[in-house]
């Protein structure tokens, strides 16, 4: 099947075919980044524009160095010190921005839906860098190729997503992209954290992670946002860390060969400790490692079109 | 209004007069004369001196109903000028069908005194097309914190009070606001909405808004404000109305408080019976409204209330917005559509799927309305000023927002294809919109 869409704007809209072709790709691009020399001119002479509504450094770097690893030209514009500040409208700067004819937008925006408002109205190509609480598909792609190097299928795996599921496009995307490859996907995290009828989307929910830990192939962490106290979502982080925060304690009863993953940045000592983190079950690291590679592969799709 | 040069002498032939005031559903003529409704009878026959005089308008195939009343507009006058005027929101009113409307306080500024009410009035004498009922404010600035003062407010001419745009959150205060509007037989109009529940939600709460990663608004928060305001209106024994009813847990708590006798009466937007949340998923703020759009249940259940006389009446929130406003990312965008020019055919709609007959649909905007409000208008009986719409039940069209005559283009139902309109709106016997 392939992929013959003009934006990636999020996982819920796409075929298993789609996935597995994206998954496919990305595995072909792990190798440049193992090399001495880095690069590839496949797009040499194609222009990329990060446009970051909101704040980014890892997003950002990651498809910064996938993009200029296959030579293309590079741009990025941040929310905080361009015309946004002075008033622009987030259309105004995207139609400015095209007027100087780049091939691919990546976009960051805090309002779900946002990038898929700006994609209609450009003939460029969008990737959904993250928008809101909404999707984030490059990350969804790099996790579910992270547990692919580590187990031999999605199918059927037992995945629980762990933290602040309300306010999480990682989870979302996750959650359509691992039910979509057969995967059995646990939500578990305080009620307040949980948004409304979750079930909808086709997962399981829990409030209580011990109850999800034993048959749990991979954990997927989130990140906890100090914020959420001061929100009425939660009594403490103290309370917080000691009923959801994944420790060395808790994985007592985990699977052997349990993975735990984290999109980052992390917390360390409120949602996953220290000796976790830096644990053996832990694939962080290599998460962030094939996420520049899925960043080459869509971007490889998309400035190509 | 301006007085056009068209005689307020006419005769209407042959057209189908639906009078729910009345009880009348019949083919008759219908005579006006000085802008009066003269006389009501099939086969009116005019003396020679009177053909000459007489404009005779052929109205077979034709409903003739008492001029619509929408209870629920913002004309955005004074202040918020580039999104609509007392002119062109009258001009769209009266294109929409529409004699006479109400008009909501949150203007710039706030609609809290005389000085406002009384410029509201005088720019809809001068420059509408329409009759204009100016609802003052229940709290000054509709800050929420001190009562209006109503008895200028009625002296000067406000129909009612609101803080529409915003709910009175302070129960002490709205039951200040239903003791004391008793005394100048004010209506007290409720935007129902707890502001802590709502709080920075984007659409109704539910597996779309989940599904959508957007914050939610959950249907409790009106339901909460309209069970309040409900207990409070029967604590202080004052008339109370509802503005836009979307959800329903609202409609059973009304049907439930009007069954125990409580004085309040209800209205709701077409938009809550027609769209659905799932829209939403274009992440089009064009579809962003307050309260929001809810499920397919909210809708069989408003058509219910609506069917059964749990809500009264149909009122538009013709709420404009420039593009500045709406055409933004989903989160920025304002709340609001537009509705007069709209209404209409959406209402007709409810005719043929059966929830309402064409009298029931009619008193929704023509004799509840006016009873709500106590104005002298939305019948036909005779020797009332001849406020009335000529409605083509039967042509089929798309909605042209471009041809709209409201400043602002916010319509939902943009290219929905819907069928009939109105073509002749009459004011006190004047011909204020003819259909091309």
């Amino acid at each position: 099947m392939g992929f013959n869409r003009k934006d990636l704007l999020g996982i819920r809209d796409l075929e298993v075919a789609e996935i597995e072709y994206l998954l496919n790709l990305s595995r072909s691009f792990k190798e440049i980044n193992e090399r001495s020399i880095k690069k590839v001119p496949t797009l040499r002479g194609k222009t990329i524009i990060h446009l970051f509504y909101e704040p980014s450094t890892r997003t950002r770097t990651s498809f910064d160095i996938a993009a200029k690893r296959l030579s293309a030209d590079t741009y990025s514009v941040t929310a905080s010190t361009s015309s946004i500040v002075k008033g622009e409208t987030g259309l105004d700067t995207l139609k400015n921005l095209e007027a100087m004819r780049p091939d691919v937008f990546v976009i960051r925006h805090s309002a779900s839906g946002a990038p898929q408002m700006l994609a209609g109205r450009t003939t460029a190509s969008v990737i959904n860098a993250g928008d809101g609480m909404h999707e984030h598909p490059s990350q969804a792609l790099l996790d579910m190729l992270t547990i692919l190097d580590n187990k031999r299928t999605l199918d059927g795996l037992n995945v629980v997503i762990v933290g602040d599921i309300y306010h999480s496009r990682v989870a979302r995307s996750n959650i359509w992209g691992l039910t979509k490859m057969g995967a059995r996907v646990m939500v578990c995290g305080p009620a307040t954290l949980i948004p409304p009828n979750i079930d909808a989307m086709g997962v399981e929910v829990s409030n209580r992670l011990e109850e999800c830990i034993p048959d749990a192939d991979v954990i997927m962490v989130l990140r906890l946002q100090k914020e959420r106290q001061q929100q009425m979502l939660l009594p403490s982080l103290r309370e917080y860390a000691t009923l959801y925060g994944i420790n060395g304690e808790r994985l007592k009863g985990a699977k052997k060969d349990v993975l735990i993953m984290h999109p980052g940045p992390m917390n360390r000592g409120v949602e996953i400790s220290p000796e976790v983190a830096d644990g053996p079950y832990s694939v962080i690291l290599d998460q962030v490692t094939n996420g520049v590679a899925v960043r080459m592969a869509l971007l490889y799709l998309l400035a190509q079109r | 209004m301006d007085t056009k040069q068209n005689s307020a002498n006419l005769v209407l032939r042959n057209g189908r007069v639906i009078d729910p005031a009345m009880g009348l559903d019949a083919v008759v003529d219908v005579l006006i004369e000085n802008g009066i409704i003269a006389e009501m009878r099939a086969k009116i026959e005019l003396g020679p001196e009177k053909l000459s005089q007489f404009e005779q308008i052929d109205a077979s195939g034709k409903w003739i109903v008492p001029g619509l009343i929408d209870m629920h507009v913002h004309l955005r006058e004074p202040g918020e000028e580039y999104k609509e005027t007392i002119c062109s929101g009258t001009q769209a009113a009266v294109a929409g069908g529409f004699t006479s409307v109400a008009c909501m306080p949150n203007t710039q500024p706030v609609n809290d005194c005389a000085a406002v009410t009384q410029y509201i009035l005088e720019k809809a004498r001068d420059e509408g097309s329409c009759r204009v009922f100016p609802v003052g404010a229940i709290s000054k600035g509709s800050e929420g914190k001190n009562l209006a003062e109503y008895g200028e407010l009625r002296a000067a001419g406000a129909a009612a009070v609101s803080d529409d745009g915003r709910p009175v959150m302070n129960s002490m205060l709205m039951r200040r606001a239903l003791e004391y509007a008793k005394t100048f037989d004010l209506l007290v109009i409720s935007h129902c909405e707890d502001l802590d529940l709502s709080s920075t939600g984007l659409m109704n709460e539910g597996p779309v808004s989940t599904r959508l990663g957007m914050r939610g608004i959950p249907r409790v928060a009106e339901e909460i404000m309209v069970a309040r305001d409900i207990l409070l209106a029967e604590l202080t024994g004052s008339r109370l109305h509802l503005a836009h009813i979307s959800t329903a847990g609202s409609v059973a708590l009304i049907r439930e408080a009007k069954k125990r006798g409580v004085p309040v009466s209800a209205e709701t937007a077409p938009h809550y019976f027609t769209l659905t949340e799932e829209l939403i998923s274009t992440f089009d703020p064009v579809y962003k409204v307050n309260p929001p759009l809810r499920r397919p249940e909210d809708i069989e259940a408003i058509k219910t209330g609506l069917r059964d006389g749990t809500i009264d009446a149909i009122a538009s929130d013709h709420a404009p917005h420039s593009s500045v406003e709406k055409d933004l990312e989903f989160e920025y965008a304002a709340n609001g559509v537009i509705g007069l020019e709209s209404s209409l055919p959406l209402i007709l709609r409810l005719i043929r799927e059966g929830v309402l007959t064409p009298m029931e649909a009619v008193a929704k905007v023509s004799r509840n309305p006016a009873r709500i409000l106590s104005i002298p208008f939305g019948t036909l009986r005779k020797g009332i000023t001849a406020d009335l719409t000529l409605i083509d039940p039967e042509v089929k069209y798309a909605i042209d927002v471009s041809r709209f005559k409201s400043k602002s283009r916010n319509c939902p139902f943009a290219g929905i294809e819907v069928q009939g309109k109105a073509v002749m709106t009459l004011v006190g016997g004047r011909v204020v919109f003819s259909a091309a």
